[in-house]
């Protein structure tokens, strides 16, 4: 293995190396380095990068450790003590983080090394990363498309490896979906599961951090490390941590997978249909029964998410008002100016479009009408799987309708860029976990663009969702396949 | 529900402490009434014996012991501030 090999390595083969002292954590870093510097003018994956620090963290890296001497990327919305935290924000621009979120800490307790912050759609609020005040990232398998969002940086680090697993958050999707798009591993753990301390919150009772990573083993690896009750986050759920890893390889014979007919709609992409059918199909071989299930309020979850998620949102970001943190306006007149302009000269378009939408449903007069009315179908929609879930082990989906989209092609309609959360966004809605992993390609204009396959498990049910789909995935070659980035044919070339 | 043509963005704008210009009101204005039209939808659902969900999994009161630890020193949670003078934020002036 020359160190131009080492980012193809997944975290537990990068392990045994490092295990095997046949390399050194400062050999892993300066390789990830060189490879980031190759192939990032081309996906845009990163917003800053810190090897210095990283470096003399490699120095003193404790291999033995569980994530020991491994790099991790993290997305630029969990600060990261001494590191920028931008959220992709104007309004957080030359922020930097006074102290680790709890995540941040445990992974540096479990041996791992953050060394680099990843772009994703501002404030988390989007689906393809388009909505990031800062730059585009790339999707590496077609450069004309978004890796999806909102954690696309930290999807297409992996996909494009340029990193060896990366931490994403999610509060419809925003994990799972750009794993989907880019060809890669995304978990939403259950709500309350890793602590959001430390993460610039967004829709505090839907927001949860997870791993996105090469292969469903790794993603256990991250889980083993993060997962756990947090004393400084009352959300946080004081539930044993299993040991993730401990189950993968065990055979599927016995599961019951449940399809949602809710699933299957029109407007899915037939090729997307395909891979998911025969899917469906493998896991029947490996010996999972398929039973058929019923989510009737799927159809309104979309519409309760936004109510809630832009509610939650309108008072979040009520802290952003230029005082102690962030972009200021210049010479105001007033207090009122003060805020107004700090906030109208800060936030990015979508996010204004959130916080109105959310101020408006919250205002006096509307907020039975919308507010609470979606209170009351959010239980409905968690009834659902509750129900589901008395009948099969995991439900089985599609991740995303469609493959990666075109830049530009769903910004004009923010209704259909919501959409694209359909498949993923009820099971934030109820809490529970899920994960998606690759599945096959769609061709489009000689491109091949990854799809997604969902599997969701029941609250505290991430073990078993990760058998399942460790099962699926070993017994397929799609998480194999990596995207060849122009870059590295030009570099080829020229050796040549 | 109410009627989505009651949504006044300049009026919500200024409740949210949120500056935008004529043309993002005018944008708002008309994306926010089709996803408020879309969100008519949740109307046909029956409600009437569903208590709210106001967490997705039952958490109950979550209290500590009320003492002193260790946290930011004035310094650090300044660290950001846009404007601050002798280990204060310095705001505009509140009252004449």
């Amino acid at each position: 293995m020359t160190g131009k090999d080492l980012p193809t390595l997944n975290i537990a083969d990068l392990q045994s190396l490092l295990r095997d002292r046949e390399v050194s954590p400062g050999e892993v870093l300066e390789a990830l380095r060189a490879r980031i510097q190759a192939v990032d003018g081309e996906i845009d994956a990163y917003l800053s990068l810190d090897f210095e620090a990283a470096a003399k963290e490699a120095e003193k890296a404790n291999v033995d450790l569980p994530l020991g001497g491994v790099p991790i990327a993290i997305k630029d919305i969990i600060n990261v003590a001494g590191q920028p935290c931008s959220c992709a924000s104007k309004i957080l621009r030359g922020y930097r983080a006074p102290y680790d979120a709890t995540v941040i800490r445990k992974l540096r307790a479990a041996g791992a090394i953050p060394f680099g912050k990843t772009n994703m759609d501002e404030f988390a609020m989007g689906s393809s990363t388009e909505n990031s005040a800062i730059k585009l990232t790339r999707n590496p398998w077609d450069l004309s498309r978004v890796p999806g969002g909102s954690s696309g940086g930290s999807a297409a680090a992996v996909a494009a490896n340029e990193a060896f697993g990366a931490l994403g958050t999610e509060t419809g999707g925003s994990i799972r979906q750009p794993a989907a798009l880019s060809g890669v591993v995304g978990l939403k753990p259950t709500y309350g599961r890793v602590s959001r301390f430390g993460v610039v919150a967004f829709a505090s009772s839907l927001d949860q951090v997870g791993p996105l990573t090469k292969t469903v083993r790794d993603s256990a690896l991250i889980m083993n490390a993060i997962a756990g009750h947090d004393r400084q986050e009352t959300t946080s759920l004081n539930e044993p941590v299993p040991d993730y890893t401990a189950q993968l390889g065990k055979d599927l014979r016995g599961f019951r997978l449940g399809l949602a007919k809710e699933y299957m709609i029109e407007g899915t992409d037939p090729q997307v249909k395909t891979a998911i059918n025969a899917a469906v199909k493998h896991m029947n071989s490996l010996g999972a029964e398929i039973v058929d299930v019923s989510l009737p309020h799927t159809d309104y979850a979309t519409a309760v998410y936004y109510i809630l998620a832009t509610a939650e949102a309108s008072a979040n970001l009520a802290r952003f008002d230029g005082v102690r943190y962030g972009y200021r306006a210049e010479n105001p007149k007033d207090l009122l100016d003060f805020y107004g302009r700090t906030r109208g000269e800060g936030f990015g378009l979508e996010v204004k479009r959130r916080i109105i939408l959310g101020t408006y449903v919250l205002s006096s007069g509307y907020y039975d009408a919308y507010y609470l009315r979606a209170q009351k179908v959010r239980e409905l929609v968690r009834q659902d799987f509750a129900k589901a879930f008395e009948k099969v082990d995991a439900l089985i989906s599609p991740t995303s309708p469609v493959p990666a989209f075109k830049f530009g092609e769903r910004t004009a309609d923010p209704l259909q860029m919501y959409l694209a959360d359909i498949f993923t966004s009820p099971a934030n809605l109820a809490g529970i976990c899920g994960i998606s992993v690759p599945c096959g390609f769609v061709e489009v204009d000689g491109h091949r663009l990854p799809i997604g396959l969902q599997l969701l498990g029941k609250a505290l049910d991430e073990a078993r969702i990760l058998q399942i789909a460790h099962g699926y995935e070993q017994s397929t070659d799609w998480h194999k396949a990596r995207p060849s980035i122009t870059a590295e044919k030009e570099t080829a070339k020229k050796k040549e | 529900m109410a009627k989505t043509s009651d949504l006044d963005v300049a009026y919500v704008a200024k409740l949210a402490r949120l500056n935008l210009s004529d043309g993002e009101t005018e944008l708002f204005q008309k994306q926010l009434g089709d996803v408020l039209k879309y969100a008519e939808k949740l109307r046909e659902v029956d409600v009437s014996n569903v208590d709210a969900a106001a967490h997705a999994l039952p958490i109950f009161n979550v209290f500590r012991e009320d003492a002193p630890r260790d946290w930011f020193t004035a310094q650090q949670a300044l660290s950001n501030a846009p404007r601050q003078a002798n280990g204060l934020f310095i705001v505009t002036k509140v009252l004449e």
